[in-house]
């Protein structure tokens, strides 16, 4: 096999790997009440696995940001943390500062 | 079919203070650079965002390439990082469930469903009138989407000029991102400690098991938190 070939099969891998999660929880849904316990269930375990991601790709992420010190990334996060808190929930503004911030603090 | 102007409202999420455009750029210009430093080509890297449109598997999937894995173990690490797209969608959908709408629009926008989309959804689903929720979904959706591959053609194609720290850089915007949406998600008791547990163990039990270090931080600490919302209600 060539490697676009390769590649054109682990895109359609990823692909599937992906929709079927997605698809089961559509078909899950219709089952589902908004009243019920296990939709109270489903929304605490959905928020502390991104939470659980979240804390992985700070900690112990994946590709280039590895390269990068584990206070200077924590530094960062806090920082945007209380900058989105001050701002009364502004997005664009912590977001844009943590990537300026790193990549200065990461050049030093 | 679809009501133009809630679909809007959705479309218009990416305006604003709380805009995802930022996060979603930096995160998929990098998604792009990656790409191309792993062998895709240009379309390639935007049908892998097309298709896939889920950030942390497509950077499992471009990993696994470079050190030459096998497709099926491609399949099964993807799987296990997007497994968290399951509960994700069964805690958003009944949310936006109406019995006049076609079942078609929901087995197809669950295409749409990606941490971005879903925290923005969450956090303004309630302005919505519960007939139309799912318009409103398909607007977030399509404007987080083709937001995504548009910015990977771009990652693609800026590639050479991106250096090692402005990269860095870029990494760091989504999960800031996230976790500011997160913090603004906390309104109760059992979400905060849902988070609070799951930001904890997700890198604990990382330590023990790679692969399964989310299913198992998500599920622990979920239950955690839902028994915790149980007795609290009661």
């Amino acid at each position: 096999m060539t490697s676009s070939q390769i590649i054109v099969l682990a895109i359609i891998a990823t692909s599937l790997a992906t929709f079927i999660s997605r698809f089961m929880g559509a078909l899950t849904s219709e089952k589902v009440s908004v009243k019920s316990k296990i939709f109270h269930w489903f929304n605490c375990v959905a928020y502390s696995t991104l939470a659980a991601l979240l804390g992985r790709m700070i900690i112990f992420p994946a590709g280039v940001l590895a390269e990068s010190y584990l206070f200077i990334r924590i530094a960062v996060l806090v920082t945007c943390i209380i900058i989105f808190i001050v701002t009364k929930k502004n997005l664009v503004v912590p977001t844009i500062v943590s990537a300026i911030l790193l990549s200065i603090l990461n050049s030093i | 079919m679809i009501n133009s102007k809630v679909f809007l409202k959705g479309l218009k999420s990416l305006q604003g203070s709380k805009s995802p455009a930022i996060p979603l750029a930096a995160c998929f210009v990098a998604l792009g650079a990656l790409l191309k430093d792993a062998g895709f080509n240009l379309k390639q890297s935007a049908a892998s965002s097309l298709f896939t449109y889920a950030l942390p598997g497509q950077l499992v999937m471009a990993e696994s390439l470079l050190v030459g894995a096998s497709i099926v173990n491609i399949f099964i690490a993807v799987w296990l990082v997007n497994f968290r797209l399951y509960p994700m969608t069964v805690s958003l959908f009944p949310l936006l469930e109406h019995k006049t709408q076609p079942k078609w629009k929901y087995y197809l926008s669950c295409h749409f469903l990606a941490v971005t989309s879903w925290l923005i959804a969450k956090d303004g689903y309630k302005k919505i009138d519960k007939k139309h929720r799912i318009d409103f979904w398909i607007g977030i959706g399509i404007g987080t989407w083709s937001t995504a591959i548009l910015m990977t053609a771009l990652g693609y194609l800026s590639a050479d000029y991106l250096n090692k720290d402005m990269l860095i850089g870029l990494a760091i915007v989504n999960p800031v991102y996230f976790f500011c949406m997160m913090i603004g998600a906390m309104k109760n008791l059992s979400i905060s400690i849902a988070v609070v547990v799951g930001t904890i163990l997700g890198p604990l039990i990382y330590l023990v098991s790679t692969e399964w270090a989310l299913l198992f931080a998500g599920l622990i600490g979920g239950t955690i938190a839902f028994l915790f919302g149980e007795k609290n209600d009661k």
